[in-house]
């Protein structure tokens, strides 16, 4: 039975999962009943002078039938007062003594920073996480994002907590920035324990096209609000990547953004996180989905033959090189599993219109062919192609050279002029551009055009055309 | 079998004929239409008669624009409703969708095309409208869907249009003849509102044409003539016995059932003889109206019905048992119906032999013959230079549906020999491109 638990600078927790500072940790009830549910950890709403709120608060992105594939919010911090919370976090505590309560916190003022570390300390958090992160309304007070934007300021503010902490401090980063590894290395130099990251990305989730207002309106206005949920998730594995691999960073992080399933946490964890936040997941399915993500990763553990976590931490990190040093040597096409091919032929339009034309339909059959010469090996085809294991890409190099950008540029072997002989696509066939006028003229056309026989007598006869329509 | 119990009050036969393709929530619909993959080349417009660019409806009803989605589908084929709910799917675009090959549920176009013109239809937005005047004149023969598809495209074209209709009421035998748990009557007829109100064409019901006379005075004050008469009664079996009392041609059951509804009275023991869609069609609506029981009887295998699978499918379903390879002599009785005389039968090379003295009666308390409708040869004759084929269809071009008398049109069933609302409507469509060709080579 591999071991699940976890030691995050010091933070103990039976799994790596933790909730997310966010409205699943409002309070002390929703805390205990996630630890209940199985959660290892929660990094408690953050907590500060409290605010007050506008409704409505959320806003998502919804893809044909998937609802909140990305998600966002005009909310603030915990509009509570700081002493219920403080009781509460008590109270979970002592319930549940082995499980990691980390409290967040956003305040102003130095004095404001030592009064309330002390008081989270006392109420028996396990940790504090600061909030240099909420990219609305905290920012405009100058905190949240304000601080995490300033690499300087936020070393200042981690210094003041520092002078007080004595339970273990992460700095919660905000992606709203160019260069994640500058408030990280920050954080580092101000003595702070842990990075998490990311915060939510500033956005506008969709306009009404009635109202002329962006999402969430409130009384016919919006604002621009976070966005996170499983559409963040790349921007999240990228910051992570890049904090993880900067030598002047080295403290153990915190992934959050976009984790929904034990999968999610695996790509996080294989990318330099050693523990996990989950926000948006939670507010859309519940704490119920925790099951399935311990038992999910349990199994990928045993079958990788990891015995704990920290087997794995980091794991993919050497294999995320600079472009320049990728293998220019290496070569895939893609290939048609013609028994699986189910003729829906989107693999033909994706590659004829938007890569290489480098895929053929067939006269009397609807499974096209790859035009070996022409396949560039993008994956597009095997991308858009709607039946599992269908498009391959199978490897043609022998894998006996290997040259990268860089030994070019050293070797003086790259292209350098406009019209240059050594430009990638030199050789490469592409069809005359008037070879592309009514290359498809043998699709079947549709009602009105079919009974008409021509398709230019049918556009200009088009039923709506003639008519009167409104 | 009486699974189902006779229906006594509206609410129970519509009960006994719930839809089996009922309206789609706008949920379903984002959820169904979420799943088409937009294919190049749809293999699913191919398979559709008319033609209807599904990919194209299904990806706007998924955009929230089902609007658009409805224009898109009316300007293929005018019983776009209709056909969403009576179209055999299974053998056209449904049966044609990729997802098949994949062995996954096909896209439920049809339901999603109900959908989305249903909205329109409902709100009464106006999506189309009569074309400029031309100055011209279109009679139609008959307002089923052969009919009235040429009515909506000539009036699209700027032609002035009438109908005459043999009946009371629109849209020929997909309110008479189709099965009542495919469509409702308000549903068939709403449709038909929404097309005259947007075109403007005028019915002139109860009026049909029928003689010679009557002919000569639209040739006279008509550019042209459109035929839309589908077919006729049921064909004879020419069998003793076959004008006893319960003994009833499926047609014209069918007809009573969809305006009597429940007032229909169907025996408790009942026979069905064919083996076509027809046939099904009657087994099964026999069976719902609470009949004990209800055999099918056919001349040959069952594998050699002409029937759809899923259409036998469908009565079996209902508890409609088969009797195969048996042909009726003689319907039994005294005064009313009470068996039918069969002989058995073997297929030889292809054709159906009677065994010598097997016969033996099934006996029965109603028989309903689906033998086929008659071709209008009748009336046909009465139209100078029309010519029919073998099988008492009208001669035209394909193209442009001319007659070979010039100031004849024709499509649907008269033309084709009997197929579907969809072939009728694609048909009429065509033919009415056809009418406005040859109408504007005379100026
Ligand atoms: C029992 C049955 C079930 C069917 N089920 C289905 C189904 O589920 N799905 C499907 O797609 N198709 C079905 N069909 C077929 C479909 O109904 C027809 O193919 C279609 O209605 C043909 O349209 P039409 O306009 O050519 O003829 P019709 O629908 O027959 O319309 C002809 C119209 O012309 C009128 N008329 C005829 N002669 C004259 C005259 N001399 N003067 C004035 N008016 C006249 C008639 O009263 C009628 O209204 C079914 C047919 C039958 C018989
Ligand atoms: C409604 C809402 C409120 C949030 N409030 C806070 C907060 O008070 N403090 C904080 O550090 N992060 C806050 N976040 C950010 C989340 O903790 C988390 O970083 C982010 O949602 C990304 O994770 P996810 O993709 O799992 O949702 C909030 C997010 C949401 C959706
Ligand atoms: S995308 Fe896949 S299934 Fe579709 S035609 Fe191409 S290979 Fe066949
Ligand atoms: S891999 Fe890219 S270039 Fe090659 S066939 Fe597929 S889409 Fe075209
Ligand atoms: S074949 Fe099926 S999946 Fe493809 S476009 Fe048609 S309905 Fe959509």
């Amino acid at each position: 039975m591999p071991d699940l638990s976890i030691n995050f600078a010091g933070i103990k927790s039976p799994n790596p999962f933790w909730l997310a500072s966010a409205p699943p940790t409002n309070s002390g009830y929703q805390v205990m009943k996630a630890f209940d549910a199985g959660w290892g950890g929660a990094v408690w709403k953050t907590l500060g002078v409290p605010v007050v709120n506008v409704s409505s608060r959320y806003g998502s992105v919804n893809y044909r039938d998937k609802r909140m594939v990305g998600f966002n919010n005009i909310e603030l911090i915990s509009d509570r007062p700081l002493a219920d919370n403080l009781r509460e976090i008590e109270e979970v505590k002592k319930r549940f003594p082995n499980h990691a309560v980390i409290a967040s916190l956003m305040v102003q003022s130095r004095q404001e920073w030592h009064d309330i570390v002390r008081d989270v300390t006392n109420a028996g958090s396990d940790g504090i996480e600061l909030n240099f992160g909420c990219p609305h309304g905290m920012c405009e007070r100058g905190m949240g994002s304000a601080v995490g934007q300033e690499p300087e300021v936020l070393q200042t503010i981690v210094e003041w907590v520092m002078e007080v902490a004595k339970i273990p401090v992460i700095v919660k980063l905000t992606p709203n920035i160019s260069d994640i590894t500058e408030p990280a290395r920050a954080a580092r130099k101000a003595g702070a324990d842990a990075i998490s990251l990311i915060n939510t990305i500033q956005s506008i989730v969709g306009v009404d096209l009635d109202q002329f207002a962006p999402y969430p309106i409130v009384d016919g206005k919006g604002s621009n609000g976070g966005y996170c949920g499983p559409a963040v998730k790349p921007i999240a594995l990228n910051m992570i990547k890049n904090c993880a691999q900067d030598p002047n960073v080295r403290l153990p992080i915190s992934g959050i953004g976009g984790i929904e399933n034990w999968r999610d946490a695996v790509e996080h964890i294989l990318l330099g996180a050693s523990s996990v936040q989950v926000c948006t997941a939670a507010m859309h399915f519940g704490f119920g989905i925790i099951r399935e993500m311990t038992a999910g990763l349990e199994q990928y553990m045993v079958e990788k033959n990891f015995n704990t976590i920290y087997d794995f931490v980091g794991k993919a990190l050497p294999n995320v090189k600079h472009w320049e040093d990728l293998n220019l040597k290496y070569k895939v096409t893609a290939q048609i599993n013609e028994d699986k091919c189910i003729g829906c032929q989107l693999c033909y339009t994706a590659c004829e219109d938007g890569a290489h034309q480098a895929i053929a339909l067939r006269e009397g059959s609807r499974v096209p062919e790859i035009i070996q010469e022409n396949c560039v090996g993008c994956n597009l085809c095997s991308l858009v192609c709607p039946v599992e294991q269908c498009i391959t890409m199978e490897r043609r190099d022998d894998g006996t050279q290997h040259q990268t950008w860089k030994e070019r540029t050293e070797a003086n072997n790259i292209p350098t002029t406009f019209n240059d002989e050594r430009a990638g696509g030199l050789h490469h066939w592409v069809p005359e551009p008037a070879a592309a006028l009514g290359k498809e003229r043998h699709k079947t056309l549709p009602g009105k055009a079919r009974a008409m026989g021509s398709p230019a007598e049918a556009t200009a006869t088009k039923a709506s055309d003639v008519l009167t329509a409104e | 079998m009486a699974e189902f119990s006779t229906p006594t009050t509206e609410q129970e036969f519509d009960a006994n004929f719930a839809q089996i393709k009922p309206l789609m929530s706008n949920t379903e619909a984002l959820y169904e239409s979420s799943r088409c993959l937009f294919c190049f080349d749809a293999p699913c417009i191919k398979a559709c008669p008319s033609g209807i660019d599904i990919p194209q409806f299904i990806r706007q009803i998924n955009t929230g624009n089902t609007t658009g989605a409805a224009k898109t589908i009316y300007e293929a084929n005018y019983f776009g409703n209709a056909c969403g709910k009576v179209c055999p799917t299974e053998v056209l675009c449904e049966g044609a969708c990729v997802y098949n090959l994949n062995e996954q549920k096909p896209i439920e176009i049809g339901r999603l095309q109900s959908h989305a013109t249903r909205k329109v239809i409902d709100s009464g937005k106006k999506l189309f409208g009569p074309g400029a005047p031309n100055g011209r004149k279109v009679a139609v023969v008959g307002a089923g869907p052969a009919g009235i598809s040429a009515a909506c495209e000539l009036r699209a074209l700027g032609y002035e249009v009438d109908v005459f209709e043999a009946k009371a009421l629109p849209s020929g035998l997909t309110l008479y003849g189709v099965a009542p748990y495919k469509i409702t009557n308000a549903e068939t007829l709403a449709e038909m509102e929404y097309l005259e109100s947007q075109f403007g064409y005028k019915v002139h019901y109860n009026q049909p044409i029928s003689s010679r006379r009557e002919l000569e005075a639209l040739e006279e004050s008509y550019d042209a003539i459109f035929l839309g008469i589908g077919l006729g009664r049921t064909n004879a079996l020419l069998l003793p016995g076959e004008e006893r009392a319960n003994c009833i041609g499926a047609v014209e059951f069918i007809e009573q059932l969809r305006t009597e509804h429940h007032h229909v009275a169907v025996g408790k023991k009942v026979i069905v003889l064919g083996g076509g869609n027809t046939a099904m069609d009657a087994a099964s609506e026999s069976s719902r109206l609470g009949a004990d029981s209800v055999i099918l009887a056919y001349r040959r295998g069952k594998e050699e019905m002409g029937a759809y699978e899923f259409e036998y499918d469908l009565a079996k379903g209902v508890g409609v048992k088969g009797l195969f390879n048996v042909a009726p002599v003689e319907i039994v009785g005294n005064g009313k119906v009470e068996g039918v005389k069969f002989i058995r039968t073997a297929i030889q090379d292809g054709q159906v032999q009677i065994v010598p003295g097997s016969e033996f009666v099934e006996p029965c308390d109603m028989v309903i013959k689906a033998t086929g409708q008659a071709k209008q040869t009748h009336f046909l004759q009465l139209i100078p230079g029309l010519q029919l084929d073998g099988k008492g269809r009208i001669v035209a071009d394909a193209r442009t549906g001319q007659t070979t008398n010039p100031k004849y049109f024709a499509s649907g069933d008269a033309l084709n020999g009997g197929a579907e609302v969809v072939n009728a409507a694609a048909e009429a469509k065509a033919t009415a491109r056809g009418i406005h060709e040859y109408l504007s080579n005379q100026l």
